[in-house]
């Protein structure tokens, strides 16, 4: 009888050795003369587990993790005497990690093979779309529009009317455009996705193109995740041998193609427009708006343009309804949101789980504080663009609404946690300095201020005219922020200022100057 | 595994552009054909590109020097990367991209005069929850410490 073993191929995996074990297991078996079938699947999102290994048995899946080259052997052993193990975990669904979360749009991310078309199928994949092509594009509208989906990619737009005007708009072509450009630190939702069920994110964007009536999509990955473009590249061939994507789409009238595009290195292609550009062959500049990408966007064309997790929920919303979706949630923030703990943290992975949980929850009860072992200090949520919350901040839900009001974001959901060793100052300065990289140029104070700023920031750290400093840090980021085209310069100035007003003890050096200041 | 480019050649690049001109927008498209076969984007492309889209050499070189990926000059025979984002500086990655120098005698963004390394700064790879990480010559390293590190570095010098 074959065992049949599962063992991650995501990039998160792979870098901490899931290849070598995947490896180790096959020669092992092999030596033994067991046979064994290896489905590479994608990750449950436990990276702390992985290289994680699950075994298929009567009663589901168990799971072992993390499993070293060396542990093999008695792993297998293990399996074949049916006796307990070091590494083992038990039943993978019965984690408490895995078992607290409310898993909708990853549901099948690590547990199936996103190779395998058939796969996909036979967990429910196509449903959504299925429903899609019986109820036609306004019903479509209706039920995505009734979900309360926002942009997943930090904007927080409803969903349902971008699309409407999409579809509203007339004009001989329209686009679909993914943006996967996940350049935020701290994410890794889309990378995950994309590797553990590449289909889904299809799917999502054929039943966009079936309610505004488009017929062409792009998906715009960053070169820094080679792993999603060659998983995305395959699951667009299977799709298309499969009559999902081309011409009379699941057997219907509609047709949509898609192709992947790669980005090149710039982290200002994120924002919309700059990604446009991009995909147009251009320096990734940013646009003003209006007007809008869902008027005037791709080739001056109407364009949805949605993000990896907005696209990848779609599905869901369709095969079960919206009001399964929009039942999870708090206030205007419905559904559920696949939140990234990262950074120092001793339980890093996705935890998707309804909007409303705090803060505090995320990183202490879920993530199990620092990976150090360190106390907390600052936890930034939202990417390089987020604000540093302390640690009397964690009290905040996690929901737009609640982040804004506290001068923060939830951007993509990334948290990224430092310890007690953390220099704000130094954060403060690179919030500035990567700004300063990245900026496109084509606004000044994104341009010129950030630069402006981690000079600013210098004079302070090294201890300048301290007080004056700070004001002018200050008023630079009033500047940037309401004077910048798009959120790179508008929203650096959240983790500059949060620094500077949650951690002003790190910026001020003595009690002297402390005098001064005040 | 170091990647093996070719050599340039006019008639090879100008296939290379060829293959990508029935695609809209192709620029970034060409630039990163090229560089995958040559291992940087040699300037007489740049010509080569801005004909086949008909677009202004002006035009394409200023796509090709907006975007951190191409590159005007071959790497050296290994590249590593380091993730300088926050999630890895929260993980200590900041003491690790600077043994990293000590031990190459460069800084980041810059080849080895042997030619051997180069060593550049990468804002992110998605491993964040197994920060800090790198990629040496496109393969993933992920929980680096003072050992792994140093690792990595002696097996890109030799």
């Amino acid at each position: 009888m074959s065992i049949r073993l599962y063992v991650s191929r995501d990039a998160g995996a792979l870098a901490v050795g899931a290849d070598e074990v995947a490896l180790a297991l096959e020669q092992a078996a092999a030596k033994r003369g067991v046979a064994v079938e290896i489905v590479r699947t994608g990750s449950r999102g436990l990276y702390w587990l992985e290289p994680l290994v699950e075994v298929a048995t009567p009663q589901g899946r168990i799971a072992f993790g993390p499993v070293t080259e060396t542990d093999v052997p008695s792993l297998l052993d293990a399996l074949a005497s049916n006796t307990p193990h070091l590494v083992r975990l038990g039943a993978t669904d019965q984690i408490p990690w895995l078992k607290r979360q409310t898993r909708l749009t990853f549901a099948r991310c690590g547990v199936i093979d996103p190779r395998s078309l058939d796969d996909y199928r036979a967990h429910g994949g196509y449903k959504g779309l299925e429903r899609a092509l019986s109820l036609g594009s306004d019903a479509i509208l209706t039920e995505v529009t009734a979900s309360g989906l926002r942009g997943r990619g930090g904007a927080g737009f409803p969903t349902g009317i971008k699309w409407k005007t999409v579809a509203q708009a007339k004009a001989d072509r329209k686009f679909i455009v993914c943006n996967a450009d996940e350049g935020d630190s701290g994410t890794f939702a889309d990378r995950m996705i994309m590797e553990g069920d590449p289909f889904l994110v299809i799917e999502g964007m054929t039943i966009a193109g079936i309610t505004v009536g488009a017929t062409k999509g792009y998906i715009y990955i960053r070169s820094e995740y080679p792993h999603a473009v060659e998983a995305m590249n395959a699951a667009i061939q299977a799709a298309k041998r499969g009559g999902y994507l081309g011409a009379n789409i699941g057997g219907s009238t509609y047709s949509f193609d898609l192709e992947v595009r790669v980005g090149a290195g710039a982290y200002v292609c994120g924002e919309e427009t700059s990604l446009l550009e991009s995909l147009e062959g251009r320096r990734g500049l940013v646009r003003a708006k209006p007007p809008l990408p869902a008027h005037h966007g791709l080739f001056g064309k109407p364009t949805v343009i949605n993000n990896v997790l907005s696209f990848a929920a779609i599905p869901f919303i369709l095969a079960e309804g919206a009001k399964a979706y929009a039942d999870f949630g708090m206030g205007r923030s419905r559904g559920t949101m696949p939140i990234q703990l990262a950074g120092n943290i001793r339980h890093g992975g996705l935890f998707e789980t309804a909007f409303g949980v705090t803060l505090g929850e995320l990183v202490d009860d879920i993530g199990g504080g620092t990976f150090t072992g360190r106390p907390i200090r600052a936890v930034q949520v939202g990417g390089p663009l987020g604000a540093y919350f302390p640690r009397a901040l964690f009290d905040t839900p996690f929901d737009y609404e609640a982040f804004a009001a506290r001068d923060g974001l939830i951007g993509h959901g990334g948290i990224v946690v430092f310890d007690d060793s953390v220099d704000m100052r130094k954060q403060a300065r690179f919030a500035m300095e990567f700004c300063a990289i990245e900026s496109c140029g084509k606004c000044t104070p994104c341009r010129i201020g950030s630069t402006r700023g981690v000079e600013t920031i210098e004079k302070i750290i090294n201890g300048e005219r301290v007080s004056e400093n700070l004001a002018l840090v200050e008023d630079l980021c009033n500047t940037m922020k309401f004077g910048s085209l798009c959120a790179l310069g508008g929203f650096t100035p959240y983790p500059v200022l949060s620094a500077l007003k949650h951690f002003r003890e790190d910026f001020i050096p003595a009690p002297t100057t402390l005098q001064a200041a005040e | 595994m170091t990647a093996v480019y070719e050599p340039w050649d006019e008639t090879r690049g100008a296939e290379i552009i060829a293959e990508h001109s029935k695609q809209e927008g192709a620029t970034l498209v060409m630039l990163h054909a090229l560089q995958d076969a040559f291992g940087y984007v040699p300037a007489a492309a740049i010509p080569m590109v801005a004909h086949a889209l008909n677009l202004s050499r002006a035009e394409v070189h200023g796509v090709f020097t907006f975007y951190h990926d191409f590159r005007h000059k071959p790497a050296g025979r290994h590249v590593l990367k380091l993730c300088r984002a926050e999630a890895c500086q929260a993980a200590g990655g900041d003491a690790l991209a600077a043994r990293a120098e000590a031990k190459l005698g460069v800084s980041l963004g810059h080849t080895t005069a042997d030619d051997r390394v180069t060593l550049e700064p990468i804002y992110c790879l998605g491993l964040c929850a197994t920060a800090p990480s790198a990629m040496l010559d496109g393969r993933l390293i992920g929980r680096l410490d003072e050992k792994r590190i140093d690792a990595l570095v002696a097996e890109a010098q030799r």
